[in-house]
């Protein structure tokens, strides 16, 4: 967290106080902190595991062959599907206290800023830009309008989402009395039938997995052709725009 | 009918039910109420001292299959001696009065038993055109519900018609079937779902209430917990399949023959709750899986509405489309991929025709 001034961070950059690189030429913004950067890789390692696992567990594996005693395919299945969604948990409560006492930046994810004006604009630009309506792109400390009411739809509310079916469905299995239960049974409120909350789940894994198409899409076609660093940002922490 | 108040022990002594048969039967109800063997003891003296608690049954829309289920339950065993406890004051469809005799009786328990008995009910009311749809006596049933619930103790909601609908509330539901829940609202009402619940289950609950004279923990959505906290699938006796990831893919073939798991063929077991896997059915006989047979899910809300039974996902019904959840989520993802690989492909010949006119794209 070098930079504490979210408010100037959030604008679109201009002539603002960027770290200017003597050149000239490029400017380098330190967005992403260690912890940021670790949530997301470890949160895209749960989602790839969960969606794999998550796949099989909806549609069953091809028969094991041998005695029932010899073979605990599908239960290997399922523990690694609900260690995954332990981890992505646990990350998610993290990354929540991250959005508490970090930067704009990390807060981003968790709200889309309908109420600002200066945003509908820059929304509506970002759209003409996606449309080839615009020739020049702007640049974004952190995420662009459209991307923050991405990241808020398809991410943050489907993984909210699939958080707490999943643990509902949890607590089917682990019974009444567990605290899985006294926390998420409501959701049996909402589909008395759990097959219902089966179905949902199983199509927010689909919801998740269109997220994942278009934001490696976008991360990579950002970083090519608006010349500012995206895929790598995630990993050194900077965000570097070239010249 | 019921001058004077007599208690289940003279009625059944008066049955010619031996007293060692008696205590069998307090065993075995303790025991399947999943209570301590001092339980048995305690039910004996209830029974012995209390006064019988009459029960009202009445049927709306139904079938009859709870009934049918009731009457064969082997534990308790005579379904003389389950008949005359519960003190069965009104049951149109096996009782002996008929006409305005046995319609007396209703007036006679409600004024008598006020806030005291209790009220069984098999079916459910339709509520389309004032209730039309189910008339008995010459009135819409659901009328004959609200007053007889009125001065109930509390209420049994027999089988999946009085719990959630069932059959008759599936889509389009033309009558307006609506579960007992959804018509009474201030009494406490328990939940006996199955199309039929089993037999034991039902006579289990129904000792359970006029023995200790209130009902049994539910849970949240309102089903005794002794026979519902669990699914299908947490006892079932192909888990181990499960498990090992060994399913049937067909129905005559070699795993369905060596009697693996049914998830694949659509088997509802992993989200019903209900006793079948403990208790079975006919005496301990058996239980749909046990027969081969993946489970329907008839223990659960709208289990009609959720699609064929033979398949592991089932459709959406929210969204109007006969679809499921993978053949969607494959579509939008396709839509998405096609997307993305077009947007990629005009911003790659943008990009091209730019720099081939020289005019920078980018700054």
């Amino acid at each position: 967290m070098l930079d504490k001034s979210p408010h100037v961070l959030t604008a679109a950059v201009g002539a603002h106080g960027a770290r200017i690189d003597p050149s000239g030429e490029r400017d380098t913004v330190y967005v992403y902190d260690v912890p940021l950067r670790l949530w997301h890789w470890i949160n895209a390692a749960a989602i790839l595991v969960l969606g794999l696992t998550g796949y099989f567990i909806g549609s069953g594996t091809p028969t094991a062959l041998g005695e029932a005693s010899g073979s605990f395919l599908f239960g290997y299945i399922r523990f690694a599907h609900l260690s995954a969604g332990y981890v992505l948990t646990v990350g998610f409560l993290l990354r929540i206290y991250l959005a508490l006492i970090g930067t704009l930046h990390a807060k981003q994810i968790f709200y889309v800023p309908l109420w600002r004006k200066s945003y509908w604009a820059d929304l509506l630009y970002e759209f003409r830009w996606y449309a080839f309506l615009e020739a020049k792109p702007k640049k974004y400390v952190g995420h662009n309008p459209l991307a923050q009411v991405a990241m808020f739809s398809m991410f943050t509310q489907t993984i909210t989402f699939m958080v707490v079916t999943g643990f509902a469905l949890y607590a089917q299995g682990a019974g009444n009395d567990s605290w899985q239960y006294q926390f998420f049974s409501w959701v049996f409120s909402i589909w008395p039938n759990t097959q219902d909350v089966h179905t949902w789940h199983h199509l927010g894994l689909w919801v998740i997995v269109s997220f994942t198409l278009v934001h490696i899409y976008a991360v990579i076609r950002e970083d090519v052709i608006t010349r500012q660093s995206i895929v790598f940002s995630m990993i050194s922490g900077k965000r570097e725009f070239r010249g | 009918m019921v001058a004077t108040e007599e208690t289940f022990y003279s009625v059944i002594r008066r049955q010619g039910i031996t007293r060692r048969s008696f205590h069998k039967f307090c065993s075995l109800t303790a025991a399947s109420l999943g209570l301590s063997p001092l339980a048995a003891s305690r039910i004996a003296n209830a029974l012995e001292t209390k006064p019988r608690v009459p029960v009202i049954w009445l049927h709306g829309l139904e079938c009859t299959c709870c009934s049918e289920s009731f009457i064969r339950s082997a534990h308790p065993l005579m379904k003389d001696v389950v008949l005359s406890m519960i003190s069965l004051d009104y049951d149109d469809t096996i009782m002996a009065a008929a006409g305005r005799q046995a319609e007396a009786i209703l007036e006679e328990i409600r004024t008598n038993y006020k806030g005291e008995y209790v009220l069984a009910v098999e079916g459910n009311p339709p509520l389309n055109e004032s209730g039309m749809f189910c008339m008995q006596d010459g009135k819409p049933f659901v009328e004959k519900l609200k007053l007889m619930a009125e001065d109930a103790k509390a209420i049994i909601a027999w089988g999946t018609c009085a719990s959630w609908g069932c059959v008759q509330a599936a889509k389009p539901n033309p009558t307006q079937a609506t579960p007992i829940d959804k018509v009474i609202t201030n009494k406490p009402i328990i939940k006996v779902p199955g199309c039929p619940p089993i037999a034991e289950v039902m006579t289990a609950v129904v000792t359970f209430i006029t023995t200790f004279g209130k009902l049994p923990e539910l849970d949240r959505l309102g089903r005794p917990k002794m026979f519902y906290s669990q699914r299908i699938h947490d006892k079932c006796y192909r888990r181990s399949h499960f498990d090992a990831g060994q399913f049937v893919e067909d129905w005559d073939d070699d795993s369905a023959r060596k009697g693996y798991c049914l998830y694949k063929m659509g088997c509802k077991g992993p989200t019903t709750y209900n006793a079948c896997s403990t208790v079975r059915w006919n005496e301990g006989v058996s239980f749909p899986i046990q027969s081969g047979h993946g489970c329907l899910g008839c223990s659960e809300d709208g289990f009609w509405d959720e699609g064929s039974f033979y398949d592991r996902l089932t459709t959406i019904k929210e969204l109007g489309i006969e679809m499921n959840a993978d053949q969607i989520g494959m579509a939008a993802a396709e839509v998405v991929g096609a997307t993305v690989a077009a947007h990629a492909a005009v911003t790659a010949v943008k990009r091209f025709m730019g720099k081939r006119t020289g005019v920078a794209q980018d700054n």
